[in-house]
């Protein structure tokens, strides 16, 4: 590690919704703020916008073109404006286009950095190996949840996330044609943006049924401004002529050296495939998402406790300050429990200002903090039971593991099949993720089970004859998140760690005398 | 608004200023650009966020970078079907080339699975 890294009051990682929200708010308290994000600019996955330097015709202010199919684009605006002054002031060091790839905490949180991308002059000028602070908050968000189905490693299938983000970052659409499937209310911006964008949608496959949200009405009116939302979504719908099929799921999809057609089949009320139902509809992009995953490698790495959501992901286990089990170590976003950006918003403002008010920032005696915490707290339990109610209203189908052939690929990377895996369980004895993983391989590429984790630990469970939850669902997901190195490295900084040491107790690694230790 | 100019295995290729490769890949028709070690299956843009590595291949000769995250630049050679050569868990991976790079769990190398 770097020999006098600079200390910092707070280390917010990750700059979507929770992070600029607790990087912000962290130095309006008077803390010095070190954000480091993947990005080249602020936003995250909701948030993400053309580049900010491409000369983009900037629109008017209430319609800037930046905006474009984004909600809530205000408050993003106010965010950003404010993190620039902060950064311009000092008060935030802010690296761009940097991966956090190793944290230990202690009594202060060091973070190893390396840069986001290897090309050339992509690395920012300066970069420290390594930043410490006193309080370390995770923002990792999260990523499309994946279910494998036969072909869709073909080309022109994407995460529904990812054909977002080629609109959102690029205007770029990825096809003409698109078929839109999973579950959940993040199909319907990804349907509506595909359209807006000129793409013919030829259908949403919705693998549940809007019926489950009569059931779960209390935590719906909770959140009046999603129902408009939703409203809005379905004025698109109609006006784009998309049709909305409910338990309807994508069982196959066809092509050869890319999608050319997908078979949509009906589901049964257990989500099992109905026989016969299939019907092959032409497209020549495919939109999956099935929920989503939150980003756990830090949180694991940093020894904090975790558990298993009501929506099946693994998400850190944090108190009504958003603290972790590790002392110093605070978790905002959707990390704690997917709930959307407005939810990763409250929370990455009472992480922030729960830190403020334990280490003494200037504005923490304030009259009003007090106030404005417990606020934060009701509001995130009101968008909280929101999120509840809508990941009930939208579970991954109990027998979605119907559609899978023995040739579909489960792990991407590694090409592993789901053949592969009923053999290592058949002839093995493998009866947990963690060896499936040892014995057969999934997980073990480039994206280290990233995308196939979530579907290796409930094929685990589903070979081994048990349901996916509770403990046993928590021990399968955990060993398929962990990762040693939550970024790829080159060898060279791995070296360096060995033969530098990484223990930041050591004289030599004595803590600048002064709070504000931003870099030079 | 100027257009870019990169070149892919030594073909132009057109870009918009502030698009990645990956769209600028998409946007010119091309779906794949490296084929995978095992099946010798075509790879393009799948999660389209820089988790799933699945549309690696080689900027301005470093391979193995993220169409969906590399912004494109002007004069950018891209070589398609040339970031397969080194695997994240293979002990020949090496940081003697460039990019050669290790991708989370070490412990990869000996078959542990949990570390």
């Amino acid at each position: 590690m770097s020999r006098g890294a600079a200390l910092f009051d707070v280390a917010v990682v990750g700059a979507g919704p929770a992070g600029l929200a607790a990087a912000v708010h962290a130095a309006d308290t008077g803390l010095s703020v070190v954000l480091v994000d993947a990005g080249a600019q602020p936003g995250g996955q909701f948030w993400r916008h053309p580049d900010e330097k491409a000369g983009l015709d900037e629109g008017t202010d209430n319609h800037p073109v930046e905006a474009a199919g984004h909600h809530d684009w205000k408050r993003f605006a106010d965010l950003r404006s404010r993190l620039y002054a902060h950064e311009a002031a000092g008060q935030v060091a802010y690296w761009r286009n940097t991966q956090v790839w190793l944290i230990e905490p202690d009594a202060v949180t060091a973070l190893g950095l390396t840069p986001t991308l290897d090309v050339p002059a992509s690395a920012p000028d300066g970069l420290p190996a390594t930043v410490r602070a006193r309080h370390a908050i995770l923002c990792p968000g999260g990523y499309d949840r994946q279910l494998p189905v036969p072909g869709w490693d073909l080309p022109g299938v994407m995460a529904a996330g990812g054909a977002q983000a080629l609109l959102k970052g690029n205007r770029t659409a990825g096809g003409s044609i698109a078929v839109v499937g999973g579950t959940g209310p993040f199909l319907l911006p990804v349907a509506t943006g595909l359209a807006a964008a000129g793409v013919k949608v030829a259908a949403i496959c919705e693998a549940n049924s809007p019926s489950g949200w009569l059931r779960n009405l209390r935590g719906a009116v909770r959140a009046p401004e999603k129902a408009l939302e939703g409203a809005e979504y379905a004025a698109a719908l109609a006006r784009h002529r998309i049709p909305y099929r409910i338990r309807t799921a994508v069982t196959e999809i066809h092509g050869s050296a890319r999608v050319e057609a997908v078979t949509i089949s009906k589901l049964s009320a257990d989500g099992s495939v109905l026989p016969g139902s299939g019907r092959r509809v032409a497209c020549d992009v495919v939109a999956l998402g099935w929920g989503f995953t939150a980003q756990l490698e830090l949180v694991l790495a940093a020894g904090a406790e975790t558990c298993v959501d009501v929506d099946g992901s693994l998400v850190a286990v944090v108190d009504g300050r958003l603290k972790t089990s590790v002392p110093g170590v605070s978790v905002a976003g959707e990390a704690t429990g997917v709930g959307g950006a407005s939810m990763a918003v409250v929370e990455g403002e009472l992480a922030a200002l729960c830190v403020a008010a334990e280490s003494g920032a200037a504005s923490a005696g304030a009259a009003g903090m007090g106030v404005r915490i417990a606020r934060l707290q009701r509001e995130r339990a009101r968008l909280r039971s929101f999120a509840v109610a809508m990941h009930r209203a939208n579970p991954v189908p109990g027998r979605w593991h119907g559609w899978l052939t023995p040739e579909t690929v489960v792990c991407r990377c590694e090409e592993v099949s789901y053949g592969e895996l009923c053999s290592a369980h058949a002839e093995l004895g493998a009866g947990d993720a963690r060896s499936l993983k040892s014995f057969a391989r999934p997980g073990m590429g480039w994206c280290q089970g990233r995308v196939c984790g979530y579907a290796t630990a409930s094929i685990a469970a589903e070979l081994a004859g048990r349901p996916f939850e509770g403990p046993a669902a928590a021990a399968d997901l955990r060993s398929m998140a962990k990762r040693t190195l939550a970024a790829p490295v080159s060898l060279g900084q791995l070296a360096a760690l060995v033969f530098d040491g990484p223990d930041l107790e050591t004289p030599d690694f004595a803590p600048p005398a002064t709070d504000k230790g931003h870099e030079p | 608004m100027p257009e870019l100019q990169l070149f892919l295995d030594g073909e132009p290729l057109a870009a918009r200023p502030g698009q990645t490769v990956g769209a600028a890949l998409t946007e010119a028709g091309v779906t794949s650009w490296r084929t995978t070690l095992r099946g010798g299956r075509p790879r393009g843009l799948f999660c389209g966020i820089g988790v799933c590595f699945d549309c690696l291949l080689m900027v301005d000769g470093v391979p193995n970078q993220r169409a969906c995250l590399t912004p494109a630049r002007d004069g950018m050679e891209l070589e398609t079907g040339t970031s397969t050569q080194t695997r994240p868990d293979k002990a020949d991976t090496d940081d003697t080339a460039p990019g050669g790079v290790v991708s989370g769990s070490v412990a990869a190398m000996d078959g542990g699975a949990e570390v």
